[in-house]
């Protein structure tokens, strides 16, 4: 890739019913990370369904995002290449640990199995493959669904409370985790949260909604 | 594309026919049908309509059946969750509801004949210790010219419809928190429930409420069962001049049909004038300040004529059994003396040609009502960008019309439009006509959990690549697996049970075992019911085994798919 991955939100607003919620104009590095704080209502998680795609047609949103050069409000939310992290690990609960890895990762990429195996392997995970994702501890989901993000090879991420329903003693060990491969990748990533520790381990700038 | 249009190929698809039919039904009625000699519009077909002995009575008894039927029925079923409290017996009852509802009016109306006759199964249980019968006694209970009998045997199935519709309704009204405010107000706890959650569930079910009414001012095949026979209930009246070989009675008939609509409108239209009675009434003891009279008998009341309903449905078969298994039976013994399996081993090669036509009837209308009911709802949830849709989600109300639209009126209508066209295809009309009433049941079960599955689900797999088809081959199909299999057996169990849309369309000459088990109602030979009765008993059973059994199969290594009904 020649161009820099760099996710860059132009004069982004977010309007409902004619009341403006968000407005940001900002741009993310490769392995950068950009939290976005503030109240819960304020429209944090609006911004990251309207980068992702998934914005509910009652919001009026203006502006525009560009990801590695390419305009993203037109492509179909399949076509953005925008990884998500939600409060929930969301891991299928039809496929195993590995449908679910392979599940997200590009069709034709070769040794597959090699890959998840090894993904695996890296986050003390090796052998937990063939698993029922549902048997798995709230921190095992976790990074199962942080390899699934990787594997998918996205342009970008989108973090929405990745740690909040996680017990404190596990959150900053997985927090710790989820930033340093995000980095390693060298993904653009927004953080939406309220919790400022969530905030100091991003390292990265921070804007407060209110 | 094709997936949007769907709502529109649904809502015509139901909406058309039963327009078209009773548009039919409205001209011979007022005289014209240029096939039967009738060129000019007339009173003549209403004049000899009025002129009918007992018509007044039929009319009266379809009325009352519908409405006593419903208010006994929806009272059941509010003051047992009223009083449910998540104890053992409630919990059985509750459990028992799916397959209660699977069973077919028809063999649930046979049950009940069995267990109340005069010779039934609880005559012989009460005799001769508590009664001194030695002889079957001289009572007329079946077929009572009140109707009584019928609405008994409406109740025992209708009260498991509402019961399930409420159960589906329930989550949405947090009713723990309501009753546990109004409990710490000093409210007992069921006239709390009454109070705090039963307002707020009413307008829920009222759809399910008008269908309970609409079904039961108009039922045919539980009423040949059940019902009165001199005169007998309007809706089959209606259909005994349809069938009569002379066919001027045809005009006869229409006006009956159309009289059938207007007692079932009259039908509604008094309900909905009970409900604003209620609505004030309840409005004054809504807030009276009453909150401990009367807990304990209201709870008895629901959960007594719950557990009675379940038992009578539940030993109703028992008696068919019995029955079918009977070699000599003396009327005060309870049990059969000798049991013999030559009833069933006598109908055993009649079986075989209507249980193949019912199930390939019950799969052929099941299976595109699952392809349009899943259709509809995918493009329901890709749709959430285009505007039209608030507009199509609310048109898709109109799937209650067949439920709603009393079946003799338009089905009736449908036929004589479709032999006016001279179309032939018997099996392939009463197909369609089974898929009307299918798709709306497929559809309802369905939409429940298509539309609770959480929506982060579809965006993460958009946003892992997947393209919407593929979310909806490899995430939402298997994930709803279960919900899917459940709404196939609702779709099997509910073409299975139809009784007119197999009579009618098919004009007699296709054989389901519901056709056929009804058909032996005038018989009275009670040997050979029992088989028939069963046999329709159990096939959608057997449908809804299977709905429950395979995704625990498929999903055994699945923990977080099991228990999802």
């Amino acid at each position: 890739m020649n161009t820099p991955t760099v996710l860059r939100l132009e004069q982004v607003r977010i309007a409902l019913a004619g009341r403006l919620l968000v407005e940001v104009d900002a741009e993310i590095g490769p392995g950068e990370v950009l939290t976005l704080m503030g109240p819960s209502g304020v429209g944090k998680s609006t911004l990251l369904a309207f980068i992702a795609g998934f914005l509910d047609p009652a919001f009026a949103a203006g502006g525009r995002v560009s990801l590695a050069g390419r305009e993203l409000t037109t492509l179909p939310a399949e076509a953005r290449r925008v990884g998500l992290l939600f409060q929930d690990p969301l891991l299928f609960p039809h496929l195993s640990v590995a449908g679910n890895l392979r599940f997200g990762m590009p069709r034709r990429e070769a040794d597959k199995r090699a890959r998840i195996d090894q993904a695996l392997a890296e986050v003390g995970l090796a052998g937990f493959g063939e698993r029922d994702p549902a048997t798995l501890s709230g921190g095992q989901q976790a990074r199962v669904a942080l390899l699934r993000l990787l594997l998918s090879r996205p342009a970008a991420a989108l973090l929405d409370e990745p740690f909040s329903r996680l017990d404190r003693a596990l959150r900053g060990e997985t927090r710790r985790l989820v930033f340093a491969r995000l980095a390693e990748a060298g993904l653009p990533c927004l953080l939406v949260t309220h919790d400022h520790e969530d905030a100091e381990a991003a390292g990265g700038p921070v804007i407060i909604l209110e | 594309m094709l997936l949007r249009l769907t709502p529109t190929l649904i809502v015509t698809l139901l909406v058309g026919p039963i327009l078209a039919g009773l548009a039919m039904a409205l001209l011979p009625a007022f005289g014209y049908l240029p096939a039967l000699g009738g060129e000019s519009l007339s009173l003549a077909p209403w004049r000899e309509l009025l002129a009918q002995p007992g018509l007044a009575r039929s009319t009266g008894l379809s009325l009352a059946v519908g409405l006593v039927t419903t208010a006994v029925s929806l009272a059941a079923v509010l003051l047992f969750l009223a009083g449910a409290a998540g104890t053992r017996l409630d919990r059985w009852l509750r459990r028992a509801v799916s397959p209660l509802l699977s069973l077919p009016h028809a063999a649930a109306a046979f049950g009940l004949a069995f267990l109340i006759a005069p010779s039934g199964l609880i005559a012989r249980l009460l005799s001769p210790g508590l009664t001194g019968w030695e002889r079957p006694p001289d009572l007329v209970i079946l077929q009572d010219p009140w109707g009584l009998s019928l609405m008994a045997g409406l109740i025992l199935k209708e009260i498991p419809f509402l019961l399930l519709m409420s159960l589906a309704a329930l989550p949405q009204l947090d009713a723990p928190r309501r009753v546990a405010m109004a409990r710490s107000l000093g409210y007992r706890p069921t006239i709390a429930w009454l109070k705090t959650v039963a307002p707020a569930l009413y307008p829920l079910i009222r759809l399910p409420v008008y269908a309970v009414i609409a079904f039961a001012t108009s039922v045919v095949d539980v009423a040949l069962i059940l019902g009165p026979t001199l005169p007998p209930t309007l809706a089959v009246a209606v259909l005994e001049w349809f069938n009569d070989p002379d066919l001027s009675m045809r005009f006869l008939a229409a006006a009956g049909a159309v009289l059938q609509l207007g007692v079932t409108l009259a039908a509604l239209a008094l309900w909905w004038a009970l409900e604003c009675l209620v609505r004030r009434l309840g409005k004054r003891w809504l807030v009276n300040g009453a909150r401990v009279r009367g807990d304990r008998l209201l709870r008895l009341a629901g959960r007594g004529i719950l557990l009675a309903n379940t038992l009578a449905a539940g030993l109703g078969l028992v008696g068919l059994a019995l029955a079918s298994l009977a070699g000599f039976w003396r009327f005060p013994a309870a049990l059969p003396d000798p049991f013999t399996l030559q009833h069933w081993q006598r109908a055993l090669p009649t079986l075989g040609g209507p249980v193949t036509t019912t199930l390939l009837i019950a799969v052929a209308a099941t299976l595109p009502a699952l392809v349009l009911a899943l259709a509809a709802l995918e493009n329901e949830q890709r749709g959430a960008r285009r505007p039209a849709q608030g507009r199509l989600r609310s048109a898709l109300t109109l799937l209650y019309l067949p439920l709603i639209v009393p079946q003799i009126a338009f089905l009736f209508g449908l036929v004589v439009l479709l032999e006016g066209l001279g179309l032939r295809a018997r099996l392939g009309l009463v197909i369609f006509a089974h898929l009307l009433f299918v798709l709306p049941y497929v559809f309802l079960s369905l939409a429940e959990a298509y539309r609770r599955l959480d929506p982060r689900w579809a965006r993460l797999a958009l946003s892992l690549g997947h393209s919407p088809a593929g979310v909806f081959w490899r995430v939402r199909l298997p994930m709803l697996l279960a919900p899917l299999l459940t709404a196939a057996a609702v779709g099997l169990a509910v073409s299975i049970g139809q009784y007119l849309p197999t009579l009618l369309p098919g004009a007699g000459r296709v054989a389901t075992v519901t056709t056929e088990a009804v058909a032996l109602a005038g018989g009275g030979n009670g040997r050979v019911i029992g088989v028939w009765a069963l046999v329709q008993a159990a096939l959608p059973l057997l449908g809804f085994i299977v709905a429950l059994g395979l995704p625990r199969l498929l999903w055994s290594n699945r923990r977080g798919l099991r228990g999802t009904p």
